[in-house]
């Protein structure tokens, strides 16, 4: 058994051969036959003592390549220097200076590609367990913000800016905004903060009340959330750029993708907006949902995505008796994170791959009862340079299902950009931005999906990181454009 | 918070609620609606705007109580407030530039069609207004109708204006007179029918489409209705439609999906199943 270092210091007098001894510390996880029928987080959190070996596996490389690869830059070898020397206050305001949003971060990121597909020790071995160490951080700085947040407010410098869409982008833009000291409103158009945190990953992965404490951080830094509030709709673009000094745009892609094959606007078809929406949002799991959801007893989930497996692992917490993934690829070329599928296995998701749907099946009562497939085999690569799947001739079958889902990915919503003419969008419809997010429209900014199309969490977070710097300097600087 | 300034109970399970929502009265068109949440927990439900004040800052709702969620928003007291008001949703009404409109309203329809008809009278339009209802005590907004123009009342049950139903009083209006557009709102059977009578005479006819809805704002899709051979959303390309291009059958099968979970709310809630509540 390691034991942590307990002198404040004393992480610096660690020998590298000491630190490489120490093995990666596991995820502690609720049992797969018990979460697949709750909502309850799966990850349960490193512990303290857990916390403080793991962050002492950290090598302190000079050219810390966990940094340049993390999308907001987080300074993880300042933060793990402090935590493994106990220094919790230090290591939790390191944290906080660099990422608005981390306990979000902390669970929701695809550290294996960033962060930790960087880090040294990944080479020979398993890269330090970063994603772990800022949900361990990041959820002890929510338990202690008499600790860890400064007593006295921010000096508010005259500057003011309306931040549209609640999600990530425009979180973690507020934060930066309003730290310094820049009055920022956030113009969400459901009624609670959070975008695609609260409407879109489930609880068992990103329990509520984690993305409304870091909401309710933001607002003792003095950022105001106007919610029912549709831009487009309640405010158009003009009213905004009038009556603040600059406005980001981040409202999210919005527009769900059908397949556009025959019977999709039969009752039990969803798309993963809608599913994951009255599940997560309007909380239609609980016995005394007011907001109904089908409740099939064999879901079937078309895609192959994140959001895909967030919509499988829900419809077996629904109940679902048989709960599959329904993809066009093979197990390699599944674009979610290996850890929600590996999850989405123990917890008894069936994945049924090459294989695409055609039609979706009715019953008399003009209900789902099944998907009409055909087989698929991977031909020549397509110009994203994954083999393209081709169907296999006289492959037809029937998949028995009640309830389909499609997660095939999301369109530009047009709802803000047609309120907008003078915004320049691409052929698709999004907005077309420079590398610190300045839109064709002075003053005005934009980020995240509504810039990128389908993304992630830490994306859209970097670009509302960016997109607060060239606000900022916007702000204080002369006022040309582009 | 949205605080309830007035309650009216217009007819049986119909309530009218005049709320502060200063935002939305200031911006709101014909034809728009908004989405509400009673409560902490309770659903979002898409209610169609009869009225506004934008110098009071209010905005008029006419409510069907038909299941659980509208039964509760129904029994609220002046003094108490909606949770959220979010809007105004949708494309407001594409209105008449001049000439005739026939404005058709069913049950509780007619509220979708007052403030279409005082847009237009306040054009130049001659406004018709045709409106329908079971029974007398059923029928809504008769009087403020009549100040805008001629109001022709059908009852299922005769026991005011003609009997029988309004796709019918509409046939004559349009045999007997020129008629430039016809605005229709009520149950899907009843917009169906008036298109019926439209179609072949080439009139114009724009139908409000009431399909579900979670968010509002195209995000979800579930509104999603087949116009013309395309898929709209309700909520973002309507309410409102051609009536002539509008796949009524998979529109009302649409509107079943939760015909069971409605009614087990409502036996839970501790109500009797409410009289004749169509889709």
């Amino acid at each position: 058994m390691t034991t942590p270092p307990d002198a404040t210091g004393s992480n610096r007098t660690v020998s590298n051969k000491e630190r490489m001894a120490v093995s990666r510390q596991r995820m502690p996880t609720r049992p797969a036959d018990e979460r697949a029928h709750t909502f309850d987080e799966v990850n349960t959190g490193l512990g303290h003592d857990e916390a403080l070996i793991e962050a002492m596996r950290c090598l302190q490389c000079t050219r810390a390549w966990c940094v340049d690869a993390c999308p907001v830059h987080v300074d993880i070898p300042a933060m793990l220097d402090r935590l493994a020397d106990d220094d919790l206050v230090g290591a939790a305001r390191s944290l906080l200076s660099d990422n608005a949003l981390p306990c979000v971060t902390g669970r929701v990121c695809p550290q294996e590609i960033q962060c930790e597909g960087a880090c040294p020790r990944g080479r020979r071995g398993e890269a330090v367990a970063i994603g772990h160490l800022e949900r361990y951080l990041a959820d002890w700085a929510a338990d202690h913000p008499d600790l860890v947040e400064p007593a006295t407010g921010v000096v508010p410098n005259g500057g003011s800016v309306a931040v549209v869409g609640s999600g990530p982008g425009g979180l973690t833009a507020a934060g930066e905004l309003a730290r310094t000291g820049h009055a920022v409103t956030v113009f969400e158009a459901f009624h609670v903060a959070g975008g695609v945190l609260s409407y879109g990953i489930p609880p068992f992965r990103l329990p509520r009340d984690v993305t409304a404490r870091e909401v309710a951080r933001l607002e003792r830094l003095g950022v105001v959330v106007e919610t029912n509030a549709v831009v487009g709709r309640t405010y158009d673009l003009d009213e905004l750029r009038r009556d603040f000094d600059a406005v980001f745009l981040a409202v999210g892609a919005g527009l769900p993708v059908f397949l556009e094959i025959p019977g999709e606007d039969l009752k039990g078809v969803y798309s993963a907006n809608e599913y994951l929406t009255r599940v997560n949002l309007m909380g239609a799991f609980g016995p005394d949902a007011e907001t109904p959801v089908a409740r099939g007893s064999r879901v079937a989930v078309v895609g192959g995505g994140n959001v895909a497996m967030d919509a499988v692992r829900t419809a077996r917490r629904l109940g679902a008796d048989d709960a599959v993934i329904v993809y066009r690829r093979t197990r390699e070329e599944l674009p979610a994170r290996v850890e929600e599928v590996r999850h989405a296995e123990e917890e008894g998701v069936r994945f049924d791959f090459l294989v695409s749907p055609l039609e979706v099946l009715s019953d008399d009562d003009g209900w789902v009862r099944g998907l009409r497939c055909q087989r698929m085999v991977l031909g020549d690569p397509d110009e994203s340079g994954r083999r393209r799947p081709v169907p296999v001739p006289n492959s037809q079958f029937e998949c028995a299902c009640d309830v389909v889902v499609e997660a095939v990915g999301t369109r530009a919503n047009p709802l803000l950009t047609h309120s907008a003419p003078g915004i320049d969008l691409d052929g698709r419809g999004f907005i077309e931005v420079d590398d610190d997010g300045r839109t064709s429209l002075p003053g005005v900014f934009a980020g995240g999906d509504i810039v990128r199309g389908s993304a992630t969490v830490i994306l859209a977070m970097g670009d509302g990181k960016r997109s607060a710097a060239a606000i900022d300097a916007y702000l204080k600087g002369p006022q040309t454009w582009r | 918070m949205y605080p309830v300034r007035r309650r009216e109970q217009l007819a049986p399970r119909v309530v009218e609620l005049v709320v502060q929502a200063p935002r939305i009265a200031a911006k709101r068109k014909p034809g728009q609606f908004v989405i509400a949440r009673l409560a902490d927990g309770a659903e979002r439900i898409p209610l169609t705007i009869a009225d506004a004040d934008s110098s009071a800052g209010t905005i008029t709702l006419v409510i069907q109580s038909v299941g659980k969620s509208t039964a509760d928003l129904c029994d609220i007291d002046v003094g108490d407030a909606i949770r959220d008001v979010a809007g105004p949703l949708g494309r407001p009404t594409d209105l008449l530039a001049a000439g005739h409109a026939a404005c058709v309203g069913g049950g509780v329809g007619t509220a979708v069609v007052l403030p279409i008809a005082r847009a237009l009278s306040a054009r130049g339009v001659t406004v018709t207004s045709i409106v329908g209802a079971r029974t007398t005590s059923q029928l809504l907004l008769v009087d403020q109708l009549r100040e805008l123009g001629e109001v022709q009342v059908c009852t299922d049950d005769g026991s005011e204006g003609h009997r029988g139903v309004v796709s019918d009083q509409l046939a004559v209006l349009c045999d007997s007179t020129q008629v430039d557009a016809v605005y229709a709102v009520g149950p899907v059977a009843m917009m169906r029918a008036c298109a019926d009578v439209t179609r072949p005479l080439r009139i114009p006819t724009t139908v409000s489409l009431n399909s579900i809805m979670v968010d509002g704002t195209g995000m979800c899709g579930g509104c999603r209705v087949r116009v013309d051979g395309q898929t709209r959303y309700a909520c973002v390309d309507g309410p409102e439609f051609d009536g002539h291009q509008v796949d009524y059958d998979l529109l009302a099968d649409r509107l079943t999906t939760y015909r069971t979970f409605e009614q087990e709310a409502l036996d839970r809630r501790g109500a009797c199943t409410p009289a004749g509540t169509t889709p």
